[in-house]
């Protein structure tokens, strides 16, 4: 006797043996067993809410640290470049330098305005040149108020060189330089700081004891590497010698661009040739100057950046190894309870790829949740890190390190998923169905 | 054609010295719309006989045929489409899966059969219709009676419309006013045209079959057909 052949009112069960022919099966397996396996993935990770929370903690942590970091750092970088580019790629800044032997032996090298004229004749293919001569901090007051502040001594071509420019007011003249007027440009902080007027131009400030009429106000610059730009006096070159008194020979730094940034190394080698002569030294002495590009700073300091980023990185991918082996220790766990249920599963036809999958994709699953979560957090840590240290640059989130950060969390679920999916995959039907 | 036909069916296991013969050389045909009880104490190898017939399991010699088709022979893969086309398994503890609701657990074979959602849903409501729980579909298994959890388990058994219908003492854990139900409900079932295997130890389940085979250490020993059901009372 036929199933179909009979003939019952309301028999589903004899007309679910008709229509199974006709029940649809679905087109691209796959796909379906994809859909189907985060469907359960995601079934099984809420069920088992806080569990599934505490797996995923090892994976939320790693990422968390590494987008916070990676982020701090970056933003760091990014703002670095920034006053970098202010800088001008095509600056070169000349320095006298003083080994640590001769240091000791009481001998000081110093840049000479001498050098400054040498420099400025005899080298072709220089925009501008300026010296600036520095006092290190002094004391600036203007009326009660005292301060302290970068003094620097300088000319009217640092103003294309250091990109600075005034906000109102004049910057140095060369006119001030020859007739060494008693005149100042200030940055913003200490404008701030002596409490002086929004707009200070032919307010008077004292320095060393000697009135300066201020004639300008910078543009704010913000700090690069916790120095404050803007913490800055700016005086003629020519009044800044005087005011420091008659030191017999006063230390100079020379700051120029060149016109061509081809010229560059050239350019650089010619400074070097003319310095080791004018300064007397043998073939055998080392330079007792140091010539810098603002290139050559940028790079130096981006590779310092990387270095961190990387060792922090592998401190924190360690990090990220032990939630994966968190992962699979609580999967493996998960497959001993759920035995019976893999039986039953088995029984009602689930095949090897459908356990397998399922317990893969669970654990996938719970990485990349894990990873998002991890994201989130991070990047909030770096914001609200960035935004507490007063003068640290905003955090900036590179795309690489988000996908880096949810790639390394699909591996580790993937590597980690692996070996308890198989295990769950290979029990046998009849005994997980026996398991208790 | 025969639903079931086993020719010589033996599973043997080797422990030590020692061979276990669980099945022994078994020959059984089951037609299209039989209610066979297959019945016996422990150790008479009616397991290991409802796990060859469930294709669970597979025989060390011998031949299975479902539905004309050798299965002794198939691979994991293949016996795991069997299970899900042809075989409906019901089983003393239920073994619904504890974290799905009820209709969940009956949508579950479809998946495996690659039945898209929609679909799936409504085949395991019509089913969960049959056995009178659509009002408990998004219940989960905690939540349901012993009698109401083995009606889920019956609709999950019969979703994917199999040739047989496989039970395991489905009334070892039930007591006697839900045993009557449920053995009405295979009843209906039987008329309604399904291929139904049972195995039991008790006596008053085997009743209500159509024919009764008795197994004794790994062997038929008795094969006999009831008397129609109305005349015996």
């Amino acid at each position: 006797m036929s199933a179909d052949a009979t003939t019952g009112t309301n028999a589903p069960a004899a007309a679910g043996r008709g229509a199974r022919a006709g029940i649809r099966r679905t087109r691209s397996p796959l796909w379906f067993a994809v859909t189907e396996g985060v469907r359960s993935a995601l079934h099984s990770i809420r069920a088992h809410a806080f569990r599934s929370f505490l797996t995923a903690l090892g994976i939320i942590i790693g990422v968390a640290s590494v987008i916070a970091m990676v982020s701090i750092i970056q933003g760091l970088s990014f703002a670095i470049g920034q006053q970098f580019q202010g800088l001008g790629s095509n600056s070169i800044t000349v320095a006298a330098y003083t080994p640590i032997e001769e240091r000791l032996q009481g001998r000081i090298a110093r840049l000479t305005p001498d050098d400054l004229d040498l420099i400025s004749h005899r080298v072709d293919g220089i925009e501008s040149i300026t010296p600036v001569m520095t006092s290190g901090i002094g004391q600036v007051r203007y009326g009660g108020q005292t301060a302290s502040a970068q003094i620097l001594g300088t000319t009217y071509t640092f103003q294309d060189v250091a990109q600075y420019y005034t906000l109102s007011g004049r910057f140095l003249s060369d006119s001030d330089n020859d007739t060494r007027r008693r005149v100042a440009v200030i940055g913003e902080t200490v404008r701030e700081n002596l409490s002086l007027p929004a707009d200070p131009v032919g307010e008077f400030v004292q320095i060393n004891g000697e009135w300066l009429k201020i004639i300008g106000l910078l543009e704010p610059r913000g700090e690069i590497l916790g120095n404050d730009l803007d913490n800055r006096v700016l005086l003629p070159f020519s009044t800044m010698q005087t005011l420091t008194g008659n030191r017999a020979r006063p230390d100079i730094q020379i700051q120029l661009t060149v016109a061509n940034r081809d010229e560059m190394e050239s350019i650089v080698q010619r400074i070097e040739r003319l310095l080791r002569n004018a300064h007397g030294l043998g073939p055998d002495d080392d330079d007792d100057f140091q010539i810098q590009t603002a290139e050559e700073l940028r790079n130096t300091i981006d590779s310092i950046l990387t270095n961190v980023t990387l060792v922090m990185g592998g401190i924190v991918g360690i990090s990220l190894l032990v939630g994966g082996i968190g992962i699979m220790n609580i999967m493996l766990v998960s497959v001993t309870e759920r035995t019976r249920e893999i039986g039953i599963c088995k029984a009602i036809g689930a095949k090897r790829h459908h356990i397998l999958f399922q317990f893969l994709l669970e654990a996938l699953v719970l990485c990349l949740i894990g990873g998002l979560v991890g994201l989130a957090i991070g990047y909030g840590i770096g914001a609200l890190a960035a935004s507490l240290i007063p003068g640290f640059p905003a955090a900036h989130t590179p795309l690489w390190a988000v996908a880096l950060a949810l790639g390394f969390s699909a591996v580790v679920g993937i590597v980690f998923g692996i070996l308890p999916a198989a295990k769950a995959a290979n029990l046998d039907p009849i005994s997980s169905l026996r398991y208790e | 054609m025969s639903v079931i036909r086993l020719e010589q069916v033996s599973k043997h296991y080797v422990m030590g010295q020692h061979v276990i013969k669980a099945v022994d050389g078994i020959d059984l045909t089951i037609e299209r719309n039989e209610y066979v009880v297959i019945i016996g104490s422990s150790g008479s190898g009616k397991s290991t006989m409802m796990n060859i017939i469930g294709c669970l399991d597979t025989p060390t010699s011998g031949r299975y045929l479902l539905n004309g088709r050798n299965v002794a022979g198939l691979n994991e893969g293949e016996l795991a489409d069997v299970r899900n086309q042809e075989i409906g398994f019901i089983f003393q503890s239920f073994n619904l899966l504890p974290r799905m609701t009820a209709l969940g657990n009956v949508m579950q074979p479809l998946i495996y059969a690659g039945v898209p959602l929609a679909d799936r849903r409504r085949e395991a409501m019509r089913y969960l219709e049959r056995v009178g729980l659509a009002d408990r579909a998004d219940h989960l298994p905690n939540q349901l009676s012993g009698g109401q959890r083995q009606r889920v388990a019956i609709a999950r058994a019969l979703v994917t419309g199999p040739s047989i219908l496989l039970a395991d003492e489905p009334t070892g854990n039930l007591d006697s006013q839900t045993t009557v139900e449920i053995l009405a409900l295979f009843d209906e079932l039987h008329a309604d045209g399904q291929t139904i295997v049972l195995v039991t130890h008790e006596p008053d389940v085997a009743a209500h079959g159509e024919r009764v085979i008795r197994l004794r250490d790994g062997r038929i020993v008795e094969d006999v057909r009831n008397p129609p059901r109305g005349a015996t009372g």
